[in-house]
């Protein structure tokens, strides 16, 4: 990766998304550098889905900013497709919409690895197949940034693994930036660059190897997930109760400057 | 010209002349409302041309207009209201759909001077089609096609996958908005043919019946104009031989082309 690289393409600053005057994200600020790979973890009702949908620019922000670079092409794979069964349609023709030539959506689709199922009905593919086709139908659209919403679901663990492994591939044929919201912990600590733990607003963020040890992770995903991924702690700054609420008197900063010291266990 | 004034004189051909332009509204309209599940809320649309027919009565304006406004009014009330939450869709287009014809049928009657058929706005009333009728299907006709045509990759996108189709840059809820507009007209031209209660099998059930067969969105468009037109030529012909109502003869064709395609079908895969 050469020069490109580190140019930021989308920042959140102090973002916030409130429905019914309840926030569902709360002063998040994150910056997705080109040749990023930016995954966020959350327990389910932490605002995943809505930040992303901010980042996209679907969901608008209540509060707070988005900068995005000039022009930017983004490419989105949405959560699991449920596809209405009533609409006869071929991997062909959906990836027609797009409006790309037909020479580059053979190509989008020989890159994820499903080129042979060019004229099948997008009916009959499995959650793998169907991933794939998503990821192709984004990869057309030669984005700068990638943004997937559980790209994994749906899929069986091994394709899940090789999955991450092509979304990295990519990062590195595009030199695009990529966020992603995934459950698969394991697989995406190997995979990523920069973890953000969302539960409405930033509990931690850092590198996959850090932040497997924070406290706020441990109490987000519970002990043995994180002492499954865990070798040393660092301190946080604010505590959850059980509903994911900060604890009063707790100070709190939005996104959290963590005092690392790094201890083994 | 003399050979298609003969055929407008005629109360048989203009039936179904006014039918078949419906039916060609009807398929690709119909195969949205199969797509996006939105059965009920033509219905709900339907019954509140009948609330048209009597504000038409009401203000003395030409019904065809006044039918076609008050669904685009009700229309944007359901995309406003479904927007907050409050009710499920469902439960807020049962509420909508009821009162509206409800409410319909009282301010009717409080119009004594208005001698309505009411039979011929639930049930249709083809045969009396007029040649102002006539112009309203197919200028109204021109105006959806060409519409739907322009707008066809969005429209399609939008219907596939929302979301998708707002990242893609399609401006998706004009889009819909766009797409209320032609559902209220067609409903507003197509009131005349079957009636309020039987709208919704016209748009249904061709595209139903196409979506058997079909293996692309606009083979499924295609067939289902044609499934409607058999439907119309052949519930027609039902009509005039055995005296039976036109509109309802019309919607028990569709149906058993509904029946005869999907048995057949399943027993030539089986």
């Amino acid at each position: 990766m050469t020069d490109r690289r580190n140019q930021p393409l989308v920042s959140l600053d102090q973002a916030s998304v409130m429905f019914d005057g309840n926030p569902v994200v709360d002063h998040v600020s994150l910056t997705v550098n080109r040749g990023d790979i930016v995954t966020i973890i959350g327990p389910n009702g932490a605002g995943k889905t809505t930040l992303i949908k901010a980042v996209l620019g679907i969901q608008p922000l209540t509060h707070g900013t988005i900068r995005k670079a000039p022009s930017i092409q983004i490419g989105y794979v949405p959560q699991h497709l449920q596809l209405q069964p009533t609409l006869p349609l071929s991997v062909r023709r959906f990836m027609a919409l797009t409006g790309a030539p037909e020479t580059d959506t053979r190509a989008a689709l020989d890159r994820t690895g499903i080129g042979h199922l060019f004229r099948k009905s997008v009916h009959h593919l499995s959650g793998g197949e169907m991933q794939r086709l998503l990821l192709a139908r984004a990869l057309v659209r030669k984005p700068d940034l990638l943004v997937l919403d559980e790209p994994a679901q749906g899929v069986d663990i091994n394709g899940q693994a090789v999955l991450y492994d092509l979304i990295r591939a990519v990062r590195d044929e595009l030199q695009c930036g990529v966020i992603m919201i995934s459950h698969d912990l394991h697989l995406v600590m190997a995979a990523t660059d920069r973890v953000i733990c969302l539960n409405q607003h930033v509990c931690c963020s850092g590198y996959p190897a850090d932040i497997s040890h924070d406290p706020a992770f441990v109490e987000t995903f519970g002990r043995p997930v994180a002492e499954s991924l865990a070798v040393y702690h660092h301190h946080h700054t604010h505590r959850h109760d059980l509903h994911g609420d900060i604890i009063e008197g707790q100070p709190e900063t939005p996104h959290c400057e963590h005092d690392h010291h790094h201890a083994p266990s | 010209m003399p050979l298609l004034d003969l055929i407008l004189d005629d109360f048989f051909w203009r039936a179904l002349l006014g039918g078949l332009g419906v039916a060609l509204l009807a398929g690709p309209l119909g195969c949205f409302v199969v797509w996006r599940r939105m059965a009920y809320f033509g219905d709900t649309l339907a019954h509140s041309a009948l609330l048209g027919v009597a504000l038409g009565f009401l203000f003395h304006t030409n019904l065809n207009l006044s039918v076609a406004a008050t669904c685009v009014a009700l229309a944007l009330v359901l995309v406003f209201l479904s927007r907050s939450r409050a009710l499920a869709t469902d439960t807020l287009l049962g509420i909508l759909a009821h009162s509206a014809l409800a409410i319909g049928l009282v301010a009717l009657s409080f119009m004594p001077d208005v001698r309505v058929d009411l039979t011929g706005y639930l049930f249709g009333d083809l045969l009396a089609m007029t040649r102002q009728d006539l112009a309203w299907i197919f200028g109204g006709g021109v105006v959806v096609l060409g519409l739907l045509w322009w707008l066809w990759q969005g429209l399609l996108m939008a219907t596939i996958h929302e979301e998708l189709a707002r990242v893609e840059g399609f401006p998706v809820a004009r889009l819909q908005l766009v797409l209320m507009v032609i559902f209220s007209l067609v409903i507003a031209v197509a009131m005349k043919m079957v009636g309020v209660l039987l709208i919704t099998a016209l748009l249904i059930i061709p595209a139903a019946t196409a979506r058997r067969l079909a293996s692309s969105p606009e083979k499924m468009v295609l067939m289902a104009i044609g499934f409607g037109m058999v439907a119309v030529a052949s519930g027609l012909g039902l009509s005039w031989n055995l005296d039976t109502p036109a509109g309802p003869s019309i919607v028990v064709s569709a149906f058993v082309t509904f029946l005869l395609v999907y048995s057949l079908i399943r027993r030539g895969r089986a």
